[in-house]
């Protein structure tokens, strides 16, 4: 008889019968990694040399990026990524959008242990929302002045690209100023699956019905063995990239993302981004990288995953990532998990865009974080840190009304990367 | 080390003031309000320095319980929530056996302080005092009782009709063991005014701590900053403090205390942000040369400033708290207990190392051994 509990796949993963209990808030294991004891680590000759790299403006390597994630101390990486925050937003503009979050379903079949948000088809709690719904939402919004709607659902067996197509364009034609910020890598990967047509296909349908840019959610870790852990069931990592390589190819852009602080090794961070920056020298299509920390209280596999990483290891992640991907142009916090004191004081930590104001945001509030604040506070908060605070659309070009110039770019076309 | 900062000060235009704490000299007032103004960074880092060279990576802590005696108060101060008036709704008095309760409802954590203060009820009889320093000490002989700001030992002089002096030898007979830092507000006798006029001025404020410190106590000292005050009002709290602590040396720890703003008569302002919050652990630290500890009280501050402070010249984050009811009724959402492993966790993720202290900075625990030793080596000065 195999003794499960000593050596077996689920010990591995923490799934013990009776799961120990830890001198945390949840009562789960700490987080693994270690930060590096700030006075005790000063006067590192790598760290000082990778300092002087940055400085200088030169690329550094994933493992220089390695040895800063695990020796430099916090004030290091946020001068160093501030600094260069500061050459590629010399205008010293900090950026947020009028935007709203809607999940048209909630259906999913990737069953991903972290996420609190996803039915399974045939639960009671599944829904899909009625175009009446959608365009009540949208048309708040509108009133707003609001420039975006940020559109993802779960992988759900039936509403595939035809349905989002027609919902998209409907939208377009309602809200002409709205632009359809949706859908997700993972996303259309499962409609060229579920069709049985190639993605390029799928990409090409949705953009002829309007839709204008892509965020980069599904990313979590792209790293094969954080992901067979994690979200197995999901697009690979190589799959994700492809799926962003030929949204680029098809003149559109899209975000990056990360989510981090679950079962994944700081190499593996770094192996992440640097992934997504191969990716950004190939295509130039990415508008953003935005991180953020695993959000495990409640999710359905809570007890295989570590206490949540706290505020400080967001940080230096955030830092580390304007560092390290000098090829993308906008770092957003995340002030959704972090709350608007970090997301202040991120902006000086590498940030340059505070993100949506989010007036209606489901995924990470079903898993207990909730942060929804007015766009008055945003400015207030921007402007105390340093900063002039303008609205921007989806591409990152200028649409507010205090702007010198109008807004480029303006939409998709212009946003286009010309190759 | 030094030299990076000093090149972050020089391009922050404050490369002479950066000199200046190299090789120790006092900053002047001007200087404080330079700090005020200069690049949040480039004063971050250089209170960092002198952070490290007094405390290197080792971040205090205690693990203490709060009792506001009485939420009655007749000093009507604008920035507070928590005060009611005599037979007002949700007013209250605790007797002596219910904060002798609160102790017991304790006595399975390991907590080491407890921190007591209130508002000024007139009605409250000078033995009443004595009485609830008595009723922890029964309950909890080995606790140390870290009660009264300076409006609350002068409330308790005037019941006693006798000079402080001589009543603060009856109270540390009673059980008192040091005197928080709270109620200090802003000296300026402008803001004063306008904001808290039935309390007792700035130079009162200090005139009570001196005589505290006489009595061989040592007491904290706060300001509460992010209302109406300018910067030059803060600057001046900040040069009057330490005036006293050169006279002294009583003072411990310097507390900044952020306003906030919800359910008070200054709820239209919009109180400090996190960015202002950090800068004013920097200065404080950079300005208050003579004065051991710098806490970012971490109840108050949330967190992710807490952590980020310990980065910009704070060495305490204060503890895991028992009932904090001051900050909450004014809005503040933190938890109001935070486990032990939880703070340890946070003070360990902002790259520095977590020591449980006593009130008086003696090490309880440390998760660093020889270098928790360092750290009970460097005393304050005895008063």
């Amino acid at each position: 008889m195999i003794d499960m509990n000593e050596s077996g796949a689920g010990a591995a993963l923490g799934r013990a019968e009776s799961p120990q209990r830890f001198d945390t808030p949840s009562g789960r294991r700490p987080q693994d990694w270690q930060a590096p004891l700030a006075f005790a680590a000063a006067g590192d000759r790598d760290v000082d040399r990778i300092a002087r790299l940055v400085e200088e403006g030169e690329r550094i390597t994933a493992a220089d990026a390695l040895v800063l994630h695990e020796r430099a101390d916090l004030l290091t990486l946020g001068r160093l990524a501030d600094l260069v925050r500061s050459r590629k937003h010399p205008s010293g503009i900090a950026t947020y959008i009028v935007d709203r979050n809607i999940n048209p379903t909630n259906v999913c079949l990737t069953d991903c242990g972290f996420c609190a948000f996803y039915r399974s088809p045939g639960d009671v709690e599944a829904y899909v929302l009625s175009r009446d719904e959608i365009y009540g939402k949208v048309e708040e919004l509108s009133q707003l002045n609001g420039r975006q709607v940020l559109m993802q659902g779960g992988h759900h067996p039936r509403v595939l690209s035809d349905w989002w197509g027609q919902l998209i364009s409907d939208l377009r034609e309602r809200f002409p100023q709205v632009n359809s910020h949706a859908l997700s890598a993972p996303e259309i990967d499962h409609f060229s699956q579920y069709e049985k047509r190639p993605v390029e296909d799928v990409i090409r349908d949705l953009k002829d019905a309007g839709l204008g840019s892509v965020p980069g959610a599904g990313a979590e870790m792209l790293v094969e063995r954080v992901r067979k852990i994690i979200a197995p069931k999901k697009t690979t990592t190589d799959r994700w990239l492809d799926v962003h390589r030929k949204i680029h190819e098809a003149g559109l852009r899209s975000s990056a993302t990360m989510m981090f602080g679950h079962v994944e090794t700081a190499a593996e961070r770094v192996e992440h981004l640097l992934r997504v920056r191969e990716l950004q020298d190939e295509t130039g299509g990415f508008t953003a990288f935005i991180s953020w920390t695993c959000q495990p209280d409640g999710v359905p596999e809570e007890q295989d995953y570590p206490e949540k990483a706290t505020p400080a290891v967001y940080l230096r992640v955030q830092a580390l990532s304007r560092i390290f991907l000098d090829n993308v142009e906008n770092i957003q916090t995340s002030y959704v998990t972090q709350g608007m004191k970090m997301g202040q004081m991120s902006l000086r930590f590498g940030a340059n865009d505070f993100g949506g104001t989010m007036i209606e945001e489901n995924v990470v509030s079903a898993a207990g974080c909730f942060n929804l604040e007015s766009v008055q506070k945003v400015e207030h908060l921007i402007e105390t840190a340093g900063f002039t605070p303008r609205q921007r659309n989806s591409w990152y070009g200028i649409v507010d009304e205090r702007a010198d110039s109008p807004a480029f770019p303006a939409n998709r076309e212009e946003a286009e990367v010309k190759s | 080390m030094s030299q990076a900062i000093e090149q972050v000060a020089s391009s922050a235009g404050i490369g002479d003031i950066a000199a200046k704490v190299f090789e120790g000299t006092r900053l002047s007032k001007e200087d404080g309000v330079r700090l005020y103004q200069a690049d949040v960074h480039a004063v971050g880092a250089l209170a960092n320095w002198v952070r490290e060279k007094k405390h290197g990576d080792l971040t205090y802590f205690n693990v203490n319980q709060h009792i506001n005696y009485t939420n009655v108060c007749n000093k009507l101060c604008r920035f507070c929530a928590f005060q009611r008036l005599p037979g007002q709704e949700g007013a209250y008095v605790m007797k002596p056996e219910e904060v002798a309760e609160k102790i017991e409802a304790q006595l399975h954590e390991p907590v080491t302080e407890v921190h007591m203060v209130a508002g000024i009820y007139p009605k409250l009889p000078y033995e009443y005092y004595l009485d609830i320093l008595r009723a922890v000490k029964e309950k909890r002989p080995a606790i140390h009782i870290k009660a009264f700001t300076m409006i609350e030992l002068m409330q308790i002089a005037r019941r006693a009709k006798k000079p402080l002096a001589e009543v603060l030898p009856e109270l540390i007979e009673a059980g008192l063991g040091s005197c928080p830092g709270g109620g200090a507000e802003v000296f300026s006798d402008r803001v004063r005014d306008l904001g808290y006029d039935k309390k007792n001025t700035g130079q009162e404020w200090l005139d009570t701590a001196r005589t505290v410190h006489e009595a061989g106590l040592r007491s904290n000292c706060t300001m509460l900053h992010g209302h109406i005050e300018t910067i030059e009002e803060r600057v001046d709290h900040h040069d009057r403090l330490r005036t006293l602590q050169d006279q002294t040396g009583g003072f411990q720890t310097y507390i900044p205390l952020s306003f906030h703003p919800a359910n008070t008569e200054w709820s239209h302002l919009p109180g400090p942000t996190a960015m202002d919050e950090l800068r004013e652990i920097a200065v404080s630290r950079l300005l208050l040369d003579n004065i051991d500890h710098i806490k970012a009280y971490w109840i108050m501050l949330s967190i992710p400033v807490a952590q980020m402070a310990l980065s910009f010249g704070s060495d305490d984050v204060d503890g895991t708290v028992v009932e904090e009811k001051i900050y909450h009724e004014a809005g503040a959402t933190t938890p109001q207990e935070v486990k032990r492993g939880e703070l340890v966790q946070w003070i360990r993720d902002a790259g520095r190392i977590p020591v449980e202290r006593d009130t008086l900075y003696n090490v309880i625990w440390s998760a660093d051994e020889a270098l928790a030793k360092v750290g009970a080596a460097a005393p304050v000065a005895s008063v």
